[in-house]
């Protein structure tokens, strides 16, 4: 049976009211001599003829005050975590506001080429949070060059080509095995990096059989790329094996902790035999995910693979530390500098206010914050969870499905996820493609959010699912209280007529350009 | 834990109990039963102790960060690949707005207003550039060229690519990787070109080594060395004479003086976007743009997301979405194109909020002023004795050289007065003698300058 509907969401249910403010682009707003930003006058310099700009670029002409107030018009219309997020898989955290006041004050006006003693404050930062992270993964270095967690995934597969190639393998050791349940960074980037990747499926479990694993190891693996447990909550209890025979075969095995949330103090990747994890610092470890980043992946290893790490390295010097750049073996750069400091302040930040008590709080709170999730939405007409076979609790969140909401009333799962956009709810997590469970969804809720919160949403889809199989027209064109409509998506999808530009849009509907 | 923690609002006993209870469970513990017992790690963490209250937090940051020093405590020239500009205010307070801070995706609809943002950060890169297709920014400008360079590879079916024999050794570093290790199949050959006694590409150089195995040149201008070449479309003619594709790097805040890379034949332009409005950051400030023509053989290579304007059901009301979804990695895991990821889409709105504050005429004034700084810059510090400093056009870096003196002493020296001097270039590729590279932008005043030619005069006596 279904859980009362609460007073709190009854009037929220009504309550909710989108910002509206039809906002034109912001080329249309010009106005010829207008100026947001003047600077002293200067004289023209003398500049070849062909390297001299001959026509202004056509940007918009408009105030200080009008440029602001449309990108604050522009932020009030992004409802994100305004209203209640379960973004499954990106884990959605409160950024602490003391992380980006610290991080504003003290680093905004750091050079990354500054003389390493002038420097001493943030490299102890990055030292003492490498060796936080050392402690909570068993690695025994970190680093944070990586500019989000594929990046760092990235950076994986470029230290697997220095190990290998250090010992002359490189040529032999083309092949990266993956699941298809592992994030796609981890076979994109293995790609990337010149390998060959093998990408095994889910069985009955819900995860690989050892010896769908064994009959593809051999003298070709460079490297296992893998997350544990995976996006469906599912825990591949055969991992430790996993993990021996790669080794055997001369493999490296790398773990992407993307989903450490709920099992924060409970395993090590390092105790399970990895030689090598991420983690991403903008969602486990509370800095801000900007919509995509400025992110970090912090990579960390064990000791058989630090010569071959990113440079630069912080590392102690007598009483101090500095950056050490000459390490022949190192993969040199994945990205310009060492990493997107204020992420990395705001996170330590953010773990050094948890502690090791408040990291175990967290991951409990998380795990049981989705099995109650799991049980209310067990009880949702027309919903499903992924892998029915599978009946232990699942970790942080759970695969669900509307299937048979779907085949019953004709309403997809984007559908309902547009519905609940008008309820203040932001957009769900369907799932990574491929796709193998249909109609998917997968919060998680994580330690941030209230059990409020967490009924609120589930009552919002319930009257959600009722709608659709009352009036599905409504839940078909949704939203009807958002800032806009429902995009066409044709015009977007073809070369006539998609535009990632203003000039574009302009050249193909045959508009006056703006500026003129 | 002894109290509700303030960011976990389930920390409360009672509610914990509550959802404990809907579960039949009186602890958490058997929640975790998928986790085999001998993979658990059964010991106490040993981190430092818990900073619960954020005013002791606050102090604890302080005391660590205060062991910096600053480029707003000292004067610094520190350039090559950041850059000291000026943020304008409202750079700031558009990027730490908590709406778009927090939240990670959305959809077109309920997260509209930074769809539309991103669509403008693209739009005004395009105006700079004069390209029609913009992807959404990825981690730096080195990875820019990196990503750029694979775009050519795989359009031309060819695997070399020609760059400037001097390049930052940061963005080279980055490029390096991308291009893959010769032992891989697809390992791409980088091959340098020469450059002149002023610094810009070697013509002769360039056709000598320019063939139909090329995928593409890679030319910045202004350099690493902030040379503005005087015709850089004649090197993209030589490029795509031979079928390859001309690549450009360029810095966005000198597109208001210098001609888009779009009007002189470039084919894909990249660059840094932290000039425009975003702070050093140690570093962490550096993200970097992918623009070409709106053609689907450039379109159909992009690695990044991108975002379209289109219409909505509603007459006469546009949104902005996806497309080309379907060629990202997040589309098709190993067969997309590279990889795409989180980057740093954060700083492409105060990217957006920058160019729309400028317009057109503050990218000029900017240019303009810079330049004349720079001009003031070269004349006292070239009038140094046994200091000689480059010449030639440039934007806002030069090259100084010390006959008798070594940077790293004079640099050493120079911060013993409150003053970073410029990055010490002695010994990289190409690099002659003892120099340095001295970065001046709109932030110095000629007073800031005086005191730097004071400065290094004292220190060489």
């Amino acid at each position: 049976m279904n859980a009362p509907v609460s007073d709190r969401s009854k009037a929220q249910f009504d309550g909710y009211q989108a910002p509206r403010w039809a906002e034109p682009v912001v080329m249309e707003m010009t106005c010829k001599g207008r100026r947001g930003v003047v600077f002293d006058d200067a004289p023209a310099p003398d500049l070849p003829a062909g390297a001299m700009r001959k026509t202004p670029p056509a940007l918009p002409e408009m105030t200080e005050h009008d440029a602001l107030r449309h990108y604050l018009h522009l932020s009030q219309m992004t409802l994100g975590m305004m209203g209640v997020s379960l973004f499954g898989t990106c884990t959605m955290k409160y950024n602490p506001r003391l992380g980006e006041r610290a991080a504003l004050t003290h680093l905004a006006d750091i050079h990354p080429l500054q003389p390493a003693d002038t420097l001493q404050g943030i490299l102890e930062l990055y030292s003492n949070f490498s060796d936080f992270l050392c402690e909570v993964s068993g690695m025994d270095q970190f680093v944070f060059q990586a500019g989000g967690g594929a990046d760092a995934a990235y950076t994986h597969a470029c230290v697997t080509r220095a190990y290998h190639a250090s010992k002359g393998e490189l040529e032999q050791r083309d092949q990266i095995i993956t699941t298809i349940q592992t994030h796609p960074c981890s076979p994109a980037t293995a790609h990337a990096a010149g390998f060959e990747v093998i990408t095994l499926s889910l069985e009955e479990c819900g995860y690989p059989s050892l010896e769908q694993l064994k009959s593809v190891i051999g003298p070709r693996t460079a490297a296992l790329m893998i997350n544990n447990p995976d996006d469906m909550g599912i825990y591949n209890p055969d991992i430790k094996e996993w993990v021996r025979l790669v080794h055997e075969a001369g493999g490296l095995c790398f773990y992407d902790h993307a989903n450490f949330n709920g099992v924060m103090t409970r395993l090590r990747a390092r105790e399970l035999g990895f030689d090598a994890c991420m983690y991403m610092l903008h969602k486990t470890f509370g800095a801000p995910k900007g919509g995509g980043g400025p992110a970090v992946g912090a990579y960390g290893c064990a000791e058989h693979l630090v010569p071959f790490l990113p440079s630069p390295l912080v590392v102690r010097e007598g009483d101090g530390f500095a950056l050490d750049d000459d390490r022949p073996e190192s993969i040199g750069r994945v990205r310009e500098f060492w990493g997107n400091a204020p992420q990395v302040l705001k996170a330590y930040a953010w773990a050094r206010a948890m502690g090791a008590d408040g990291l175990r709080e967290a991951a409990d709170i998380s795990v049981l914050s989705n099995n109650y999730m799991d049980k209310r939405l067990g009880e949702v007409r027309g919903v499903s969870r992924s892998n029915p076979s599978v009946t232990a609790p699942r970790m942080e969140m759970t695969r669900h499905s509307v299937e048979q909401l779907t085949k019953d009333t004709g309403c997809t799962i984007v559908d309902i996820s547009n519905r609940m956009a008008d309820f203040g709810i932001d957009a769900l997590w369907l799932s990574h493609e491929p796709w193998l469970v249909a109609e998917p969804f997968t919060p998680e809720a994580g330690e941030l959010w209230s059990k409020e919160d967490i009924d609120y949403w589930i009552d919002v889809l319930e009257r959600v699912v009722s709608e659709a199989y009352a009036t599905p027209e409504i839940v078909k064109t949704a939203p009807h209280n958002a800032p806009i409509h429902q995009l066409k998506g044709s015009d977007m999808a073809d070369p006539a007529t998609w535009a990632t530009t203003w000039r574009a849009y302009v050249r193909k509907h045959g508009l006056a350009m703006a500026a003129e | 834990m002894s109290k509700a923690h303030p960011w976990m609002a389930n920390s409360v006993p009672e509610i914990k109990n509550e959802m404990l209870a809907a579960l039949g469970l009186n602890s958490v513990e058997s929640l975790f039963s998928q986790i085999p017992e001998d993979h658990r790690y059964n010991k106490p963490m040993n981190l430092p102790p818990q900073l619960a209250s954020e005013v002791s937090l606050s102090r604890h940051l302080d005391d660590l960060m205060r062991k910096n020093v600053t480029c707003a405590d000292n004067l610094s020239f520190l350039g090559a690949g950041a850059w000291p500009h000026y943020v304008p205010a409202i750079c700031d307070e558009v990027v730490g707005r908590y709406e778009w801070q927090t939240s990670v995706f959305g959809s077109p609809t309920s997260d509209h207003g930074r769809n539309q943002a991103w669509f403008e950060f693209c739009s005004q890169i395009g105006a700079l550039v004069e390209m029609d297709f913009v992807g959404l920014p990825v981690y730096s400008w080195g990875c820019a060229i990196g990503h750029s360079v694979r775009m050519a590879s795989r359009m031309t079916g060819r695997r070399k690519v020609l760059i400037p024999a001097i390049m930052d050794p940061e963005r080279l570093s980055v490029l390096r990787n991308y291009c893959e290790p010769r032992e891989m199949a697809r390992h791409i050959e980088i091959v340098e070109v020469a450059m002149t006694g002023e610094g810009v590409i070697d013509r002769a150089d360039l056709r000598a080594k320019m063939d139909d195995s090329v995928a593409a040149l890679y030319i910045e201008t202004p350099s690493y060395l902030g040379i503005i070449d005087p015709d850089p479309g004649e090197l993209c003619q030589i490029a795509t004479g031979a079928g390859a594709e001309a690549i450009v790097g360029a810095d966005p805040l000198s597109l208001g003086l210098l001609e888009a890379p779009g009007a002189y034949g470039a084919t894909i332009a990249v660059g840094p976007t932290q000039p425009l409005g975003v702070h050093m950051n140690a570093g962490g400030g550096v993200g970097g743009f992918i623009a070409s023509p709106d053609e689907e053989r450039y379109a159909s290579e992009y690695n990044t997301l991108n975002i379209s304007i289109g219409e909505t059901v509603k007459e006469g009301e546009y949104g902005f979405g996806l497309t080309l979804f379907h060629q990202t990695s997040y589309g098709s895991r190993d067969e997309g194109k590279d990889w795409t990821g989180n980057s740093v889409y954060l700083w492409s709105l105060a990217n957006a909020a920058y160019m729309a504050a400028m317009g057109p005429e503050g990218f000029a004034e900017i240019g303009r002023l810079i330049m004349d700084r720079v001009r003031f810059a070269r004349a006292q510090l070239g009038s140094i004795p046994a200091v000689r400093v480059s010449s030639g056009p440039v934007f806002k870096e030069f090259v100084v050289t010390f006959d008798k003196a070594r940077v790293v002493d004079v640099n050493k020296a120079l911060q013993a007065k409150g003053i970073f001097g410029g990055k010490d270039i002695s010994g990289e590729p190409g690099i002659e003698g003892q120099a340095m590279l001295v970065c001046i932008t709109e932030i110095h005043t000629e007073d800031d300058i005086g005191k730097f030619a004071t400065a290094l005069k004292e220190v060489l006596t």
